[in-house]
């Protein structure tokens, strides 16, 4: 196997999660509602 | 934008009383330095891309039970959560074994120093400045996409969105890229090892 000698040079500087996670965190947040009873909460997932 | 102005914790409020637009200007805003913390200590995208989605899950819920109190700030507590993931990540990968030395067993028999001698630094150090200077030579349109292949660590999925060419065009200028470093590496008699 060839070495590879691109790793340690600038690592990316502007590292940004997958669009996919960021949007799924945003539909997951509108579609969870958390209830609380007495001392407990129920997580409801709208579909 | 006026979300740029708006302080965290404003934010945060606005999110726990309903408004969704709050909780993507968060994200938004603190993306980068949550993501880029994570992957400095895991070095993997994926599993990076899979803690930060945890890490917000926690959020969410967490503020969406009204259990967040604002004592510190946004930031150091989203950044304390990640942290926490990643240390539950080390320990279920069990990256960090534990030997005891006993009397047949030394632990320098499975212990090394593979750190590079000054030497060997020195020697990759040129190494890299040489390819670096090669790649220089490289037409505009291949060294942009090795570029961002080897050294942003970007897919060519990626690469092909933000050229705007397709996959296939992106490999193959990969793979000239590639042809064209070995030829000059040929021609000029470029030795690169250490």
């Amino acid at each position: 196997m060839g070495k590879i000698y691109s790793k340690k040079a600038q690592a990316s500087k502007n590292l940004k999660p997958k669009k996919e996670v960021v949007s799924f965190l945003l539909n997951y947040s509108k579609a969870l509602t958390v209830v609380k009873i007495d001392d407990k909460n129920f997580e409801i997932i709208a579909n | 934008m006026a979300d740029l102005h708006t302080p965290d914790a404003l934010l945060v409020k606005n999110y726990v009383d309903g408004s969704e637009a709050a909780l993507a200007t968060l994200i938004k805003r603190h993306e980068s330095k949550i993501y880029g913390f994570i992957y400095s200590k895991i070095a993997d995208r994926d599993i990076s891309n899979d803690i930060f989605q945890d890490t917000f899950i926690k959020v969410i819920k967490t503020l969406k039970s009204n259990s967040y109190n604002e004592e510190g700030k946004f930031l150091p507590w989203v950044m304390r959560i990640s942290h926490n993931l990643i240390v539950d990540h080390f320990r279920k990968t069990k990256k960090m074994p534990m030997y005891r030395e006993t009397e047949e067993f030394s632990i320098f028999s499975i212990m090394s120093d593979d750190a590079l001698t000054i030497e060997g630094k020195m020697i990759v150090d040129q190494v890299e400045l040489d390819l670096k200077k090669l790649i220089e030579e490289l037409p505009e349109d291949q060294k942009e996409v090795l570029v961002m292949r080897m050294y942003q660590d970007m897919s060519f999925k990626e690469i092909s969105e933000v050229t705007g060419v397709s996959i296939n065009t992106a490999l193959g200028r990969m793979r000239y890229a590639l042809m064209n470093l070995r030829k000059i590496i040929d021609k000029h008699q470029i030795i690169l090892t250490n």
